[in-house]
């Protein structure tokens, strides 16, 4: 809230800026060569190409410029608040997109599927199925007469998943010992933590990866496995790209460190991109007991 | 020419005007109930419209006076008061708030209850079951038990282009004609079915009071017992593609010994038909079969001359698909060959294996090679049947 | 609320870009506002045209203009336009203009965002309408044709429309989250000292709503095209059936989100429509901390509502009673809004300039789109009005009347503190009318349409609807040239007229009218301190 000793301060009012009009430009180039693409039109590899490129230089140059405020002391008090509460509520509307996917996820298992069973076997054209979790549905394939199911393999939790978990966990507390670090002014362990972080991060994905090669080659499980399959690699390949997100935050992170960046007092940047993980390391939790454990 | 246009329109308009009272077609509320569960549904809409209306009026009616007496240029001065402060004023906010309560839940909501568990009430006393599957862009009825038991057929919008795109006087049914009706006993509880085969329709007779959406691989139910004969026509009321405004329901009502006697003339013919799909039929006996049932049905998207609206509906003039085969050495179905595309289906394209019958199948394959196709096999209705 | 404000004019030299470069560049909470209202304003045309269109086809039985694949991306197109491109930025502009203004801050608290918010429009706008000309080179086959509701599966079989609609939806998302996130930003760190929460102005409050709302459902909706989007292209099988989908989650997905969509498009205008009424009424606004608590109530329970847009799916009983009743309940705290609106008008000193007129004629019209939603509820009854021209009529009294009208009210009342001149008061009322009368009569008739029987989104009716189609179809030609008249009087508002005084309005009240009009480019370089 207001008080008398900001009325006296200004707030700071960024100078007018080109780049957030070039994001958008690359933005609607991606997004229309995307769609050329998928509707197999020439020019859409192109167009994603650019706006692509566009994007990330611009981005690139508006963090820049960030950072170069932040370390012009351009920040005080009450612009480190807005910055806060900004970041919260974009967590929120994250929180909310993922709700959009779990809520698939649990539509289909606890009312779409044993509905589908559950229809007169002389009116329905599903006569065979019988709802159980995992599934991919009651269309599989009519081979000759004879009327075969998809065939699949679910993702077990207690292999590579487990390990995630783990991973993440101890990511978790590596960034809180970072952030110990920084609060007692210990940039030794904060860039230590920091780097613990992003290795982890990245020993995150590396396992992902393997999972998804090995359900792809080997289990059957695609994206075109039902409503197990599409949910199962919408929540975690979205949840996987918050973290390689996360990950690129605190690389960008840990280099301002090891530049000196951040004190004792102010240290948003740092702080924002430590409550994003562990928005992501939530996330993942709900994956681990909703999708494959459960 | 344009200023004719208008001034036609104008003309129109203005003569349709004058008559408006005289119109005996014009309504102002619900048809006429055919149903109990319309019946209902009325009595329900006839009370809360009557509630909301008075209360319009009173809130209205504040207003005006307020508006009139509370003038500046009246030289009214503003009181001064800007919200409930003490006990008094709770009183005031809270009982207006209970009127409210009173009625939401009780003067509209204990009705509101009463109907919704009649309208779900769809299996209890059912005499019998019909199954009602939604296609873009008609209706096919399935009797599921009884003496009717297998009979099926499809029902396709009667109205002609002519009349659509007004090159000839529309009838009175207009848009409301089909080629078969549904019949059914009068006095009869009907258990509905509804499903559909590719996107979600919604089978709709606004004198029986009953609309139910039909979803692709789900079943959904709703039921009707019609008091009176008579013929009732309603539309698919969910956004279902182009001919979304060209699929209307007909329901014949009859009484039930005349009803008997519908069923029986159509087994006949289903035998008929079935007996067909033996013989032996020639090349122009197909032809000429084919261009009837193509445009009933194919003809929407694929248009009169074949040639499609590319790139949502391809021609079939020049088509790799029309001209190819479709059996191969083996005699075995080929793949996206003509006849399995029209059997199965391929995204918009509809399965057509359980609308049409084995001649219809043949028949219309056999017209589309020949006419567009430029080719001159047959396509006997007995190899379609042994497909089955 | 009283407030003393104290201004010091900002010395130094604002130096910013000029032509071109500076509305593309700027920071500024003014320019962008106005930037949002312009585009707004253009796309209310755009969208209005689009449905003249459909209006033309309408106006007898046959098919006389469009093809009816045409005629359905019309009405899908009109609706996204008006909901998403003219009503969502008007509100957002309005916050833009005037937050900063009301709470006493210097600007938005984060204006490079807010840039991007509103760059992120026009992109979006052409993504939804490009397809329409890429049709024309033979590229795909139009704009999406599936209403504005994207239903599966008809969506999922749509051309290539419905991929640049998907993709316009995402960008419109975004932008709509931006703006959430620097409102709620700005209204919790930028009040000027002394403004508690319960001084607020009542346009705060209800942003404050506004944008939870925005928060909580625009990334469902995101997160629902993406799903439309990966099963359309990618194999998975959401709303299908044969993989265990189900079309029926599409709607639950699209509708948690619609439902609290039109909250989102009114509560800003239940927020300025209170100051509004009591400027002209000379009278503080009555039951201030009921408005803030009703605001409230409706922004919560608007997320549990949402199953009353497809009761005839067929859901089981007690979700059908829930979904009933909750959504009967939504009626109490707008009886609550209505109570004190009327009770901040009686007894007031009442005068009728153009801002007033839209208000008061406001309140009546979207009283009866209230009143036919409040019957909409009922399950029964609802098998019958669904999806009939029942349904347009209610929600056009609603989004026309409520949000469009109730806009227009707040350009009038704030124009000539935006662009220090007074508007011709005579060419106001005159639109004020011929809007109030031709809005009737085009949609008056559509109720007893959807009585009668006639489905929504058909290109072509039996011939027992002629008539009211008719009425109906001449009278929304007369709407829409009405409009004229609107943009006609801002544009010369905007260059020249009578010069407004700092307050404008006699009875106006909050910290907007303490600036000169228009506002200095810098707001409140010092906050001005509230007793
Ligand atoms: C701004 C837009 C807006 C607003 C404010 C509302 C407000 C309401 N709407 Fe509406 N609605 C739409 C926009 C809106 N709606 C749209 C766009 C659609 C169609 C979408 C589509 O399918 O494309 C729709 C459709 C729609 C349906 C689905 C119909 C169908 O498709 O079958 C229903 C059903 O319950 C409904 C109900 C309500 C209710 C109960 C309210 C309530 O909030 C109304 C509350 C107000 C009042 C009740 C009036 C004021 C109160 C008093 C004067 C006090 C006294 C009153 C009493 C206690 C009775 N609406
Ligand atoms: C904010 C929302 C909003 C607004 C403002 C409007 C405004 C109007 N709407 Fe719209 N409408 C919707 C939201 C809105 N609508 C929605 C959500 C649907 C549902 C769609 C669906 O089914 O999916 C719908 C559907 C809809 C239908 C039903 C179509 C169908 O189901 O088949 C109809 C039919 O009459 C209609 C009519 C109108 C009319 C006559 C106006 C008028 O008020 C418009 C008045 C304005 C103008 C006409 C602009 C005038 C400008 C000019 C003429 C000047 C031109 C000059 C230059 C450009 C220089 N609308
Ligand atoms: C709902 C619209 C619709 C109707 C009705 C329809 N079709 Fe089609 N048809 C299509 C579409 C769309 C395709 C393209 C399918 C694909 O390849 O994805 C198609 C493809 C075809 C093809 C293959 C053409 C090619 O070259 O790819 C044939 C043959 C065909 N239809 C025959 C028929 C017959 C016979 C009927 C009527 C009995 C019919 N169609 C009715 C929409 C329709
Ligand atoms: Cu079928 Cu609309
Ligand atoms: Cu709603």
């Amino acid at each position: 809230m207001a008080s008398k000793s900001q009325q006296a301060e200004h707030y700071f009012v960024p100078n007018p800026v080109i780049y957030p009009v070039i994001v958008s430009l690359g933005l609607l180039s991606l997004a229309s060569g995307f769609i050329f693409n998928v509707n197999n039109y020439a020019a859409g590899g192109w167009m994603m190409l650019v706006g692509t490129i566009l994007i990330l230089s611009m981005v690139f140059k508006w963090m820049g410029s960030i950072i170069a405020e932040s370390e012009g002391g351009l920040y005080k008090k009450w612009e480190d608040k807005s910055f806060r509460v900004g970041m919260i509520v974009f967590i929120c509307s994250e929180v909310a997109f993922f709700a959009a996917f779990f809520g698939a996820l649990f539509f289909m298992r606890v009312i779409s599927i044993p509905e589908l069973a559950s229809f007169d076997p002389n009116f329905t054209m599903y006569k065979d199925f019988v709802a159980n979790w995992p599934s991919a549905g009651p269309g599989g394939v009519v081979l000759g007469k004879e009327y075969v199911p998809a065939k699949f393999e679910p993702m077990g939790a207690w292999g590579l998943p487990a390990i995630n978990t783990l991973l993440l966990l101890t990511s978790g507390a590596t960034v809180t010992w970072a952030h110990w670090g920084i609060l007692k002014n210990n940039r030794r362990q904060l860039v230590l933590g920091l780097f613990m972080t992003v290795a982890l991060g990245i020993a995150f994905l590396a396992c992902q990866a393997v999972e998804y090669h090995h359900a792809y080659t080997e289990m059957g499980l695609t994206l075109g496995a039902g409503a197990y399959g599409a949910s199962f690699f919408m929540l975690t390949g979205f949840h996987g790209f918050h973290v390689l997100l996360g990950t690129i935050m605190l690389i960008v992170i840990l280099l301002r460190s090891m530049k000196g960046h951040f004190t004792a007092q102010r240290h948003f940047g740092f702080e924002g991109v430590a409550w994003y993980w562990h928005f992501v390391d939530v996330v993942w939790l709900g994956l681990f007991v909703f999708v494959y454990w459960l | 020419m344009f200023t004719q246009w208008f001034k036609n329109r104008w003309m129109l308009l203005i003569s349709v005007l004058l008559s408006l009272h005289a119109h005996a077609e014009i309504t102002w509320n619900f048809p006429t109930p055919a149903t109990p569960m319309a019946e209902d549904t009325l009595h329900v809409h006839n009370k809360f419209m009557l509630i909301v209306m008075v209360i319009f009026l009173v809130v209205l009616g504040i207003m005006i006076y307020s508006i009139y007496n509370h003038r500046k240029s009246k030289g009214f001065k503003a009181a001064k008061f800007d919200g409930p402060s003490n006990k008094s004023q709770l009183i005031w906010t809270l009982v207006p708030f209970a009127i409210l309560l009173y009625i939401d839940f009780i003067l509209m909501g204990i009705p509101a209850y009463h109907s919704v568990v009649a309208m779900e009430d769809t299996k209890t006393n059912a005499d019998m079951v019909i199954k009602v599957t939604g296609s873009q862009w008609r209706w096919q009825y399935e009797y599921m038990d009884g003496d009717a038991q297998g009979l099926k057929f499809v029902s396709n919008l009667k109205t002609s282009e002519d009349e659509i795109y007004n090159k000839t006087d529309k009838n009175p049914q207009y848009l409301l004609d089909v080629d078969n009706h549904l019949v059914l006993p009068v006095d009869k509880k009907v258990r509905v079915l509804l499903t559909s085969t590719d996107v979600i329709h919604n089978w709709w007779v606004p004198a029986f009071g009953a609309a139910r959406d039909a979803i692709p691989g789900f079943l959904r139910e709703t039921w009707v017992k019609i008091d009176k004969p008579g013929v009732y026509r309603g539309q698919c009321k969910e956004l279902c593609g182009k001919g979304h405004g060209f699929m209307p329901v007909v329901v014949e009502a009859v009484p039930e010994a005349d009803y008997k006697v519908w069923v029986e003339a159509q087994k006949v013919k289903l035998a008929a038909a079935a007996e067909g799909a033996n013989k032996e039929w020639s090349k122009d006996e197909l032809v000429a079969k084919g261009k009837e049932v193509y445009a009933k049905n194919c003809q929407v998207c694929h248009q009169a001359n074949g040639k499609g609206l590319p790139p949502a509906f391809p021609s079939l003039v020049d088509s790799a698909i029309v001209k190819g085969k479709i059996f191969d050495e083996q005699g075995k179905l080929l793949k996206d060959s003509h006849l399995d595309r029209v059997l199965n289906g391929k995204g918009v394209m509809p399965a057509w294996k359980s609308v049409l019958n084995d001649v219809e199948i043949a028949a219309v394959v056999t017209y589309e090679r020949v006419d567009f196709g430029g080719m001159s096999d047959t396509l006997q209705p007995a190899q379609v049947k042994a497909l089955r | 609320m009283s407030s003393q404000a104290t201004v010091h004019h900002d010395h130094h030299d604002d130096h910013h870009p000029t032509g071109i470069m500076r509305w593309l560049t700027t920071t500024n909470h003014k320019d962008i506002g106005t930037m949002y209202l312009v585009f707004s304003l253009i796309m209310f045309l755009l969208g209005g045209i689009m449905i003249l269109g459909v209006r033309a086809e309408l106006f007898q039985p046959g098919l006389q203009l469009v093809k009816p694949e045409f005629f359905n991306q019309l009405i899908g197109v009109h609706a996204l336009i008006m909901i998403f491109a003219a009503l969502m930025p008007a509100a957002t502009g309005f916050a833009n203009w005037m937050l900063p203004l009301q709470i006493g801050a210097p600007d938005m608290a984060l204006p490079r965002l807010n840039n991007w918010g509103f760059w992120l429009l026009p992109p979006a706008a052409i993504l939804l309408t490009l397809p329409f000309t890429l049709a024309l080179f033979g590229i795909g086959d139009g704009a999406i044709a599936t209403g504005w509701t994207f239903y599966a599966p008809l969506s999922v079989q749509g051309g290539i429309g419905v991929d640049f609609a998907i993709f316009a939806v995402h960008l419109l998302g975004v932008s709509s989250v931006l703006g959430s996130i620097n409102v709620i930003v700005t209204i919790l760190n930028m009040r000027a000292p002394g403004m508690t929460l319960m001084k607020m102005p009542m346009f705060a409050w209800s942003w404050l709503v506004t944008a939870f709302l925005l928060i909580a459902t625009i990334p469902v909706l995101a997160g629902a095209v993406t799903m439309l989007l990966t099963d359309r292209h990618f194999g998975t099988h959401f709303f299908d059936a044969a993989g265990g989908g189900d079309p029926i989650l599409f709607q639950h997905l699209f509708w948690f989100f619609g439902h609290p969509e039109v909250y989102i498009v009114l509560l800003p205008v239940w927020g300025f429509m209170p100051q509004i009424l009591q400027t002209f009424s000379r009278k503080p606004m009555y039951g201030y901390k009921a408005q803030v608590y009703s605001l409230w109530a409706i922004g919560i329970l608007a997320l549990v509502v949402w199953a009353h847009h497809f009761f005839t799916v067929g859901m089981p009983v007690p979700a059908l009673l829930y979904f009933m009743y909750s959504t009967m309940s939504i009626s109490l705290p707008l009886a609550v809004l209505f109570f004190c609106w009327i009770a901040t008008i009686w007894k007031g000193s009442l005068t009728f300039e153009t801002p007033m007129l839209f208000a008061i004629g406001w309140i009546v019209l979207f009283g009866i789109g209230g009143l036919t939603g409040l019957v909409l509820a009922d399950v029964a009854a609802d098998a019958q009005y669904h999806h009939t021209y029942f349904v347009v009529a209610h929600f056009h009294y609603t989004l026309f009347a409520g949000g469009i009208m109730g806009i227009m009210a707040g350009v009038y009342y704030w124009l000539p503190k935006m662009t220090g001149h007074m508007f011709s008061e005579r060419l106001g009322k005159l639109h004020f009318w011929l809007t109030a009368i031709s809005f009737n009569l085009t949609f008056i008739p559509q109720f007893f349409l959807g009585l009668a029987g006639m489905p929504r989104r058909i290109p072509d009716y039996a011939l027992q609807f002629a008539e009211f189609n008719m009425i109906s179809s001449c009278a929304a030609f007369v709407l829409g040239l009405s409009q004229l008249i609107f943009v006609y009087n801002i544009i010369s508002c905007v260059r020249g007229g009578k010069k407004a005084t700092n307050k404008v309005w006699e009875g106006a009240e909050g910290l907007e009218w303490t600036l000169s009009s228009p506002p200095p480019y810098h707001s409140f370089t010092e906050q001005p301190v509230v007793k």
